[in-house]
């Protein structure tokens, strides 16, 4: 008992300063957006209100229309990746592509380098074709950029699925389109989901590619805080951030329900 | 005669450049329940699979009903399989896996609910309709994946071991359940399994199959008594061998094992050095120097004795050897024992060493 004293200690000791990491930031996220009032030398906020609330649920304010903008665009990108990943994952698990480690590394390219140096050349030539400045632009970089997950997960979905399964279907009389349709893609959604919930968020959270091919005409909700919070308006910022936060945190809730361990241990495979 | 409900002719079959089966010939008649034995990696699987048409096959033909099937992918086939896995959809229901050929075929819902029930009747699965498969237990989905292949009343049903991944109390009762659905439907049939005792008691016919060959086909009774080489011989059990010398003699011909003495025996054997392939349940213990007329006695002495209940089970050495022999007297070891071989039930086939030496008639 004694002797396990210390141990005791130090577990309760590396418990705390793992949720001050975890909790900290956040904990000062929450003070901020009650704080209407907070200046030094004050530790903590000098009045308390919902004030900063608000105004950014206030239908007419930047938050709700650059929240729906976030949400649309999320939407659409999930939709051009899926559009890619379902069959270009279906055929890296299936067929017997001769360079096939190569296509799966071309997909990690966009994130193989420096997004900035990435994003002002692809703002360059989305200018001359008209595509800055607009939704699509901005749809087609948040799904280059997700789609490595997408494409990947999916991969691993499709392998996942046990080939006689299919090979069952067609004995009973199924063509292979039908038998993609009602054996394997429905054995292969859980996975396929897990990849759209991925992308979706990374959609949201997504601000380097945004600011160079969106701005100024699209603002999305990272892009809200960004100049929120150069503006020094911290309570505007931290809001944003909060909302920013719950797609996360239902991610991770669901997650673990739709991927898996053996979809997961075949990714990347 | 009738056109065979499944013909396969000069069948060759390979995975890239690593030929799996070469040259199969096998004609199964309607109505008849075939089925192909061999150790793992002999090609059976490879058989069923390219019959099924999940195997591109690159010489030969598949006839359905005279009908060449070879290049058909397998939804045109019309023939079912049942999976070593079962592979049952696990998102389904029982009626969702068994009704699948059903609607594909366009037959309307409510009628293949009925059609699902009746043959779920048939399998003693009744009211597991709405059950998901993944609640089901072994012996359940081997019933639900045999359902599903027979609702689309296919020509030809194909059993890939089936029964494998069954516990053996659970296996034994299946055989005889598929066994007397096939004689009621009449389906034709063939099963792939390396279970000897399987295929001998479903099958009216069984293939020995090795190395991508049919190395016997035939009525169970006559492989297993007539085996027509050493391979079969003891892929059916009698893998005990003893090296024999025959040599012509007035009537018949003379045997002589080591330095015994020959036995003249009226039987027809090969010329020459021989190996006698025998089972277990052949020999039987005698004197020493009894001499018994159209057999053989081997003098040995007693090496091992164990009693599973009934009889005594006794290891006999006889030089290098050890042969096992179930005899029902007690007998001490060491004991001096004659093991006697009855010639009719021994299978002589020319010594391999000897191979192209003088042959007698078979």
């Amino acid at each position: 008992m004694i002797r396990t004293l210390p141990a005791t200690l130090v577990k309760a000791l590396a418990l705390a300063l793992f949720a001050f990491l975890l909790f900290g930031p956040l904990a000062n996220l929450v003070l901020w957006s009650v704080a209407e009032r907070w200046y030094a030398p004050f530790k903590l906020p000098v009045t308390y209100g919902l004030r900063y609330w608000e105004v950014v649920f206030r239908p007419t304010g930047d938050a709700m229309s650059s929240l729906a903008t976030s949400v649309a665009i999320a939407g659409l990108t999930v939709l051009v990746a899926l559009l890619v990943s379902v069959p270009a994952g279906y055929a890296l698990a299936r067929l017997k592509l001769p360079a096939r480690t190569l296509i799966m590394i071309m997909f990690l390219l966009p994130q193989a380098f420096p997004s900035v140096a990435i994003y002002i050349n692809v703002a360059r030539i989305f200018y001359q074709f008209g595509l800055a400045g607009t939704v699509t632009g901005v749809v087609l970089v948040h799904a280059a950029h997700g789609l490595v997950y997408s494409v990947w997960i999916a991969a691993a979905a499709f392998a996942a699925v046990d080939r006689d399964l299919e090979l069952a279907a067609r004995n009973m009389g199924a063509s292979p389109l039908r038998t993609f349709a009602t054996i394997t893609l429905p054995l292969a959604a859980p996975g396929i989901m897990a990849s759209a919930i991925f992308v979706f968020l990374e959609s949201l959270d997504e601000f380097t590619g945004t600011f160079f091919v969106g701005v100024p005409q699209v603002t999305t909700l990272p892009l809200l805080l960004y100049s929120a919070s150069m503006g020094g308006n911290y309570q505007i910022a931290s809001i944003t951030a909060l909302i920013l936060l719950v797609p996360s945190v239902l991610f991770m809730m669901v997650i673990e329900r739709f991927l898996r361990a053996d979809v997961l241990s075949k990714v990347g495979q | 005669m009738t056109t065979a409900a499944i013909e396969v002719e000069k069948l060759h079959v390979g995975y890239g450049s690593v030929a799996v089966l070469h040259g199969i010939d096998l004609a199964v008649a309607p109505g008849e329940f075939v089925a192909i034995l061999g150790s793992s990696g002999c090609g059976k699987t490879t058989l069923l699979r390219t019959i099924a048409g999940f195997q591109k096959a690159s010489a030969g033909a598949i006839r359905l009903s005279g009908r060449d099937v070879a290049n058909l992918p397998p939804e045109k086939r019309n023939i079912a399989m049942v999976f070593q896995s079962y592979a049952l959809w696990p998102h389904m229901t029982v009626l969702g896996n068994v009704g699948y050929g059903l609607r594909l075929r366009g037959v309307p819902r409510a009628e293949a609910r009925r059609r699902v029930s009746d043959l779920l009747k048939l399998l003693n699965l009744s009211g597991l309709e709405d059950r998901k498969v993944t609640n089901l237990s072994g012996g359940q989905r081997q019933r639900v994946a045999l359902g599903r292949a027979l609702a689309i009343d296919p020509q030809l049903l194909l059993l890939d071991e089936p029964l494998s991944n069954l516990d053996a109390k659970v296996r034994v009762q299946l055989r005889s359940e598929i066994k007397a659905l096939q004689s009621r439907l009449g389906f034709t049939a063939i099963h792939v399994t390396h279970d000897r005792e399987e295929a001998m008691t479903m099958a009216d016919r069984i293939v020995v199959m090795d190395a991508g060959r049919i190395a016997q086909a035939g009525a169970p009774k006559e492989v297993y008594d007539r085996p027509n080489s050493p391979f079969v011989a003891s892929f059916m059990g009698a893998d005990n061998t003893i090296d024999l010398e025959v040599a012509p003699a007035v009537s018949g011909v003379a045997i002589r094992a080591g330095t015994e003495p020959p036995i003249a025996w009226s039987g027809q054997a090969p010329f020459g050095r021989v190996t006698a392939y025998f089972r277990d349940d052949v020999a039987k213990l005698d004197h020493p120097g009894a001499r018994v007329p159209g057999a053989i006695v081997l003098p040995g002495r007693i090496a091992q004795r164990a009693y599973p209940g009934g009889h005594y089970r006794y290891g006999v050495a006889i030089g290098e050897r050890h042969f096992t022999v179930t005899d029902d007297r007690y007998l001490d070891l060491d004991t001096p024992v004659g093991l006697r071989l009855p010639l009719a039930q021994l299978h002589l086939f020319p010594s391999a060493k000897e191979e192209g030496g003088s042959y007698g008639s078979i």
